[in-house]
């Protein structure tokens, strides 16, 4: 091994059924280094990280350690644990009931006489939490803390389990700036102790924040190895993507669109609709080929919003048209059937049907609407998924390959595949682009330019302002359950909303 | 045979509850010898053979049912038993007249027949109000009918055994004039493919499993979810009560204590032999089936070995803790690992 490396992978090979999904990739960790791991989606950092910590094998290669003598092959996360690599993951795996104590010591709880000695082991969670200058109450459960603080504590458990290497998967996918901010404070604090991280992101800005070295890979395929200070972002940008991409900026042209008035050109038209205790009522017109953005903090309402426009929540007050007819939604079919598609938030868990093919999850929506005694002949349904695999240029070994086996931007355009099939006249995407590549990320935002110049009204929503200051004709500001303010043309820029959001002007 | 081909066999779905079966069946060859000699005896097949596809005829029913339940609702419907001995009941009381033994119908046999058919996809609408509606847990909603059926077969009976000795009332219990074939093994053959029918030709198979793996999507995408769940257990119900109707005519007889006695649990463990997961989602009924065959052959061959009844149960869980051991993914991980040890050990002494 090399000097002061505490981590070092050599000529790994993986494959799945028809996948090469990691092909002599080399990796190497120092000791008090941040190191990012980048590559788009189905890139094979994923596989990686699951062949590092056991959870997945690997056919050829080998991983050294520090201070172990030889090859090490992890055969569970539990042995990679032991092995001082732990994994701190976008989901946190921490038990909501239990105390940030318990959590922290779960396992391995200091015992007096057989019994757990709760005393010694809260004093001894308090001191680790302060080391790290983590502020939380020991003897509360974990569930009265945000993600942000229960992502430190795993951080906390995971680095007084002694790890030598400390992966950190997607860890600020949910959090908001300041929490960030507080993570890679952690983390600098962790790197300076002579931990080695490994950290998966999907943000540039944060890369470059906080990392000292890049290893990018694609399909598979190691790319190299750069140190973050010397490669420029439009660089890693292309050596992530393997070809020049269209520059971003451009995607929209310059001149804002006009909307006519007209009723039979107003799509969707909410009057004083709202929920008690959940969304304030608020009125909306969104028109044909117009795509609206929401935007906000976390938790100001965005998602409740369009949830309450396709009716996954009934409204309690006010009234939706949808071109012109009015629509009380008692089952999300009936809002299909009015001409609407709602691609939810949680992919996970409200979107995907993991255990189905490609196939099924794609026609699945349309075959809903048809009825349960007008089944899309198979010879249907297969010139469906064809049709659409090859229009989203979607990555899957067959249409019958389950969809929970796709990398999440595949999965992606799976379901909203499953939209488009339908036919809509309204599309709902709440952070279509969470979670996915660059790549695709563009060609969903001009997947949405496009459908919206067919005619389709679209409603857009993602984290990333200047995404969405990119697709969207007007955007909505929400705060604190209720909708404080629409802008469009020139007030439509960054300085702009963010004063909106904050509001007390 | 090449190594490719034996590679899709095994790795077809339903390779391993079929093993299962055969293996089974195989060890009378050894034990015996007359195992699978058939004779026509009355007019009607006779065999240990045709004897298991007779006796298995309400458990294949009952496996249907409860297949599309674990699928949609990831939990068992506990109560297809009670609900066999109800349906009965119903049957017996509404043929009888009230009486507690008769030789001659009292009203014609289509009615007891609708009446259980009836009372046994009520009992299912009850089970599935409770789970897809309140969202109580399957088995403790089921629990309730498990409880309170063999007691309201009892309240419908009078506490006694319900005789019909009319000739027709045995018919669906056992066989027609000139049909060699035992009528329970018809009418799982019609249930089986009717199910198969109504699976393929609408959207419901498709329904059924998107709701089980996942509920909330599902209705995000026009899937009415609740719906879809209720009526798994309306079907359930419905085989229950089909199930009851041929018990009770084997019998030509209520019996509110022994119909369908410990059936719920022979049921769930068809399922499971047939390669469905018990958490939901995809499934296979074709599997169950042979599961369900499966169980009685099991049955059928420690019969023919002279196991006494009593210690059958004994030798047949020792034999169900083997085929769900063989089938789990704790033994598969145990194969893929030994398969590969073997071929490195190949590697390494080539290379030595």
């Amino acid at each position: 091994m090399e000097q002061n490396s505490v981590l070092e992978m050599r000529g790994i090979y993986k494959t799945f059924p028809g996948v090469k999904a990691l092909q002599n990739v080399d990796f190497t960790l120092k000791k008090g280094e941040i190191h990012a791991l980048m590559g788009e989606n189905g890139a094979g950092k994923s596989t990686l990280i699951k062949v590092l910590t056991g959870v997945e094998e690997f056919e050829t290669g080998q991983i050294c350690i520090d201070g172990r003598e030889g090859t090490i092959i992890n055969h569970s996360p539990q042995e990679a644990q032991n092995n001082g690599i732990s994994t701190v993951y976008q989901e946190v795996n921490l038990c909501p009931n239990l105390s940030v104590a318990e959590n922290l010591f779960i396992g391995r709880e200091p015992k007096k006489g057989g019994l757990i000695d709760w005393k010694t082991m809260n004093q001894r969670a308090s001191d680790l939490l302060s080391s790290l200058d983590i502020h939380a109450d020991v003897t509360k459960t974990i569930d009265n803390y945000s993600i942000a603080i229960q992502q430190m504590i795993a951080i906390a458990r995971a680095v007084d389990m002694s790890a030598k290497v400390l992966i950190l998967d997607e860890p600020t996918s949910s959090l908001d700036d300041s929490e960030v901010e507080k993570l890679f404070q952690l983390m600098t604090k962790l790197k300076n102790e002579g931990v080695g991280i490994i950290f998966v992101t999907h943000f540039l800005e944060q890369v470059y924040a906080v990392c000292d070295k890049i290893t990018v890979l694609r399909n598979g395929q190691l790319v190299g190895e750069f140190t973050t200070a010397e490669l420029p972002r439009v660089q890693l940008v292309a050596k992530m993507m393997g070809k020049d991409f269209d520059d971003l900026a451009s995607i929209k042209g310059d001149t804002a669109k006009e909307f006519s008035e007209n009723p039979e050109d107003i799509t969707i038209k909410a009057v004083g609709l709202g929920k008690n205790g959940y969304i304030k009522p608020f009125d909306l017109v969104i028109h044909k080929g117009e795509v609206v953005g929401f935007t906000g903090l976390l938790g100001s309402g965005r998602s409740e919003t369009v949830r309450l426009l396709y009716g996954a929540e009934k409204a309690d007050t006010g009234e939706l048209l949808v071109k012109g007819q009015k629509v009380v939604a008692k089952h999300p079919l009936t809002s299909m059937n009015a001409g609407m598609a709602y691609l939810p938030e949680d992919r996970k868990n409200e979107g995907i049907i993991a255990d189905l093919s490609v196939r099924e999850n794609l026609i699945l929506a349309l075959q809903a609407k048809r009825g349960i005694f007008h089944l899309l002949s198979k010879k249907q349904q297969e010139e469906y998924t064809d049709k659409y695999i090859q229009m989203l240029q979607v990555k899957t070994a067959s249409r019958e390959t389950t969809i929970k086996s796709l990398s999440g931007g595949n999965q992606q355009k799976v379901i909203i595949g499953r939209w488009l099939l339908t036919n809509p006249d309204f599309l709902i995407l709440d952070e279509p682009t969470r979670g996915i590549d660059i790549g695709t990320k563009t060609e969903i935002q001009k997947l949405v330019l496009q459908l919206a110049e067919e005619g389709m009204a679209v409603v857009f929503i993602s984290s990333e302002i200047e995404e969405m200051l990119r697709t969207c004709d007007r955007m909505v500001v929400m705060r604190d359950g209720a909708k404080v303010g629409e802008l469009s043309g020139e007030d439509m820029n960054q300085s702009t909303i963010m004063s909106t959001i904050a509001g007390g002007h | 045979m090449n190594n490719e081909t034996i590679k899709k066999i095994t790795s077809q779905r339903l390779f391993l509850p079929i093993f299962c079966l055969i293996l089974v069946l195989l060890v009378n060859v050894i034990t015996t010898p007359n195992f699978f000699s058939i004779s026509i005896r009355d007019g009607v097949l006779y065999g240990y053979i045709i004897d298991i596809i007779n006796r298995a005829s309400e458990l294949v029913i009952l496996a249907i049912g409860m297949t599309l339940v674990v699928s949609a609702s990831a939990g068992t419907d506990i109560s297809v038993g009670a609900i066999m001995a109800v349906s009965a009941a119903v049957c017996c009381n509404i043929l009888s007249g009230g009486e507690r033994a008769v030789t001659e119908y009292a009203s014609p046999l289509i009615v007891g027949f609708l009446a259980a058919i009836i009372v046994g996809v009520l009992i299912g609408c009850f089970n599935g109000f409770l789970v897809a509606k309140l969202n109580i847990q399957p088995m403790v909603a089921t629990l309730i009918m498990f409880t309170a059926g063999r007691g309201i077969a009892q309240l419908i009976t009078d506490g006694q055994i319900t005789y019909v000795r009319v000739d027709s009332y045995r018919l669906l219990g056992a066989s027609f004039d000139g049909i060699p074939i035992p009528t329970p093994f018809i009418v799982a053959v019609v249930m089986v493919a009717f199910t198969a029918l109504l699976l393929s030709k609408t959207a419901l198979g498709m329904y059924i499993q998107s709701v089980g793996i996942n509920k909330k999507a599902s209705s995000f995408i026009g899937i009415k979810s609740i719906f879809i769940i209720f009526l798994t257990y309306a079907y359930c119900g419905f085989c229950s009560g089909l199930s009851g109707l041929i018990a009770s005519s084997r019998i030509y007889s209520a019996d509110a204590n022994n119909i369908g006695l410990n059936m719920e649990l022979d049921a769930i463990l068809a399922v499971a032999i047939g390669g469905n997961s018990l958490a939901g989602g995809k499934f296979s009924i074709a599997g169950s089936v042979i599961g369900a065959y499966t169980i009685q052959a099991l049955t059928t061959t420690l019969y023919a070995m002279h196991v006494s009844s009593d210690q059958v149960p004994v030798y047949k869980a020792i034999v169900v803790v083997i085929i769900v051991a063989l089938q789990s993914p704790g033994f598969a991980r145990w194969r893929k690992s030994l398969a590969k040890k073997k071929s490195m050990n190949i590697t390494q002494k080539e290379a030595a």
